[in-house]
């Protein structure tokens, strides 16, 4: 039962931030600018647009009707407009965009796929090149394949994703023509396409954080390696791989994973550039049109699905680590 | 003092240092530099542009007049874009890091001395926005601030104001140790009042921590000016910047890839030589930390110790 209050105790704390959250996106994009309204008309905005806007936003009416609105509309969606001219944004409704005439929420999910799969991959990618390459430095510490790791971790750390997809499409796409130069395929249409168009934005968007996490690996592995309960290991007679593995790495990956839930939301970031860099129709491509089509509802739909996914995703880690790691408290 | 005699020893440290000063130089001297080749960033040369905008001859059109080739569609002089470019990357990199390290001092300082309530607050407030997506945002904010705001500005203040949690929470955990220290604990029980306590007890001793995280966000900064920038929100045109260039670069990249190559190589090699002279300061400052780099502890962006 103290798993259970634990994850209850997580749950309550990330629907305070998730509110939190969403009152100061509404302050800062809905309540403080002059005009929220023209901003969500979009380019070209028509008389029509810009009085749904007016009516959607409830201008006219205090603020806490107007966030009270907000808030429903994501729980448990609505409604606005009456008759045959009445809107439907189904929850979660992240808003609605005038411009397009389609719920935020519609548009976000069409582009999803995208963004997850770039995300998600290059992910995978980093950890498992980090924690590789960190645990090859810090074994073979001091020599030839530590310097060469190491250097080569300081230089992908200043390498940001957008010149080195850049530099990798040039190489692989244009030069040798072994990739593709951009585009998406979905998966569930032609998987061996996917996989050849992410290959790329993979390792563009990987190599910054597997760098970083190459050397966070080899510190707290050195760390580790350097305790007595390494050397009651080997003391046993354990052969050295599994002392590397059970016993170091084991306690080493403990800081990486607590990193890694706090990177997930520069991983999102970090998709939105490499969609833009290898032309793919995502989310990220989603929020910087919205920006030059001056659609306020899509950016800040966009915004706070990010925020909400990012919070979601922090309490599975959050959870999976408190299973993980007995010297967390649960409770 | 000890920390210039082992920077010194220190050949990487100097190298980033060196870079970065040739960086510095060119951004400060930027129109001296161009004058030298007669260009600026500004002029139009469109007799060096063929039919379809790309620019003549090899390498974007290198030559005598314009060492990096010239800019597709405008003939714009690349070298004098590359080298102002430096004044916006620069500028906004130390003016972000600067307001990032005053606010996390501030509030590191703040909620690592009073504790209880306070500290609670700061310290779940610094969990939150340390997970968040933050550049998701940095974008969406450049949407609502009016045009009339200098973009500049705005974009130092964006960067910086995300970057604070960090330096808050490292701030906030040596705060928790150091205020038990007898010094603190003499100054308090002779009258000292909180602020005297937090400026002349505290302060003085978390100043190298701040230095070194002042030296790391820099090139965080940069890349993050030049990610805004490269998405088409960062600074406006026709102001010189790297990440612009870069992002307009995606248009032509195969037809003019030096288009890219120069910007790129500019970008790169000042968050290089920031990041490499960065470790270098850390580990003169950490006296923690062996000479000869054989353990660095990992500074940024998060202390582990502090997490379980």
């Amino acid at each position: 039962m103290r798993l259970l209050r634990f994850v209850l105790l997580r749950l309550a704390g990330v629907v305070i931030v998730l509110l939190v959250v969403t009152a100061a996106t509404y302050v800062i994009f809905f309540l403080l600018p002059a005009n929220p309204a023209q901003s969500s008309c979009g380019k070209p905005c028509t008389p029509e647009h810009l009085a749904l806007a007016k009516r959607f936003l409830g201008l006219d009416r205090p603020w806490y009707v107007q966030y009270g609105d907000y808030l429903r509309g994501i729980v448990a969606g609505r409604t606005f407009g009456s008759g045959g001219g009445a809107i439907d944004c189904a929850a979660p409704c992240f808003g609605y965009s005038f411009l397009r005439s389609t719920p935020v929420t519609e548009l976000i999910v069409a582009r999803l796929p995208v963004t997850a799969s770039i995300a998600v991959g290059a992910a995978v990618l980093w950890l498992l090149a980090g924690v590789a390459a960190g645990t090859v430095a810090a074994i073979r510490r001091g020599r030839a394949a530590d310097r060469v790791v190491m250097a080569a971790a300081i230089a992908g750390v200043s390498a940001p994703a957008y010149l080195v997809g850049l530099l990798a499409i040039l190489l692989f796409g244009f030069g040798l023509g072994w990739l593709p130069t951009g585009g998406y395929q979905p998966l569930t249409e032609d998987p061996a396409g996917w996989f050849v168009h992410l290959i790329l934005p993979w390792c563009a968007l990987a190599i910054i954080s597997a760098a970083v996490y190459a050397r966070l690996t080899r510190s707290e592995l050195l760390d580790q390696l350097g305790q007595d309960h390494i050397r009651t290991a080997r003391a046993k007679g354990l052969r050295e791989p599994a002392v590397i593995v059970r016993h170091g790495l084991r306690n080493a990956l403990i800081p990486v994973v607590t990193v890694f839930g706090l990177d997930l939301g520069s991983l999102l970031g970090g998709a939105v550039i490499t969609e833009r860099v290898f032309s793919m129709q995502g989310m990220g491509a989603l929020l910087v049109d919205s920006i030059g089509a001056l659609d306020l509802q899509v950016v800040v739909g966009v915004t706070l699905f990010s925020a909400f996914l990012i919070t979601i995703a922090n309490l599975v880690v959050d959870i999976v680590y408190g299973l993980l790691d007995p010297r967390v408290q649960l409770g | 003092m000890n920390v210039w005699r082992s920077l010194r020893r220190d050949g990487w440290a100097l190298a980033g240092a060196v870079v970065v000063v040739l960086f510095v130089l060119a951004a400060l001297f930027a129109p001296l530099i161009t004058g030298v080749v007669g260009q600026n960033p500004y002029t139009y040369h469109l007799s060096t542009l063929d039919g379809s905008g790309a620019p003549k001859g090899f390498g974007g059109g290198i030559s005598a007049q314009h060492p990096f080739g010239v800019e597709p569609l405008t003939g714009r002089d690349l070298f004098a874009i590359v080298v102002y470019g430096s004044q916006v990357s620069i500028a906004v990199g130390i003016a972000a890091s600067v307001v990032s390290v005053l606010l996390g001092a501030l509030v590191g300082l703040v909620s690592g001395y009073f504790g209880g309530w306070t500290d609670r607050i700061v310290s779940r407030v610094v969990d939150v926005m340390l997970g968040f997506p933050s550049l998701i945002f940095m974008i969406a904010l450049t949407a609502i601030v009016a045009a009339s705001f200098p973009r500049p500005a705005l974009i130092v203040l964006v960067i910086g104001f995300f970057g604070w949690p960090a330096v808050a929470r490292v701030i906030r955990g040596q705060v928790l140790t150091l205020k038990r220290r007898t010094f603190v604990v003499a100054s308090e029980a002779m009258g000292a009042g909180p602020g005297h306590v937090l400026l002349t007890q505290l302060l003085p001793n978390v100043f190298s921590t701040l230095l070194v995280y002042a030296a790391i966000l820099v090139p965080a900064s940069i890349g993050t000016e030049a990610a805004l920038s490269f998405l088409g929100v960062g600074v406006p045109p026709p102001t010189p910047s790297w990440g612009r260039s870069i992002g307009d670069a995606v248009a032509w990249f195969s037809t003019d890839p030096a288009y890219l190559v120069f910007p790129g190589a500019a970008l790169f090699l000042v968050t290089l030589g920031f990041n490499v002279f960065g470790d270098g300061l850390r580990d003169a400052l950490d006296p923690r930390v062996s000479r000869r780099g054989s353990h660095r502890r990992r500074t940024a962006p998060v202390p582990t110790e502090e997490l379980v």
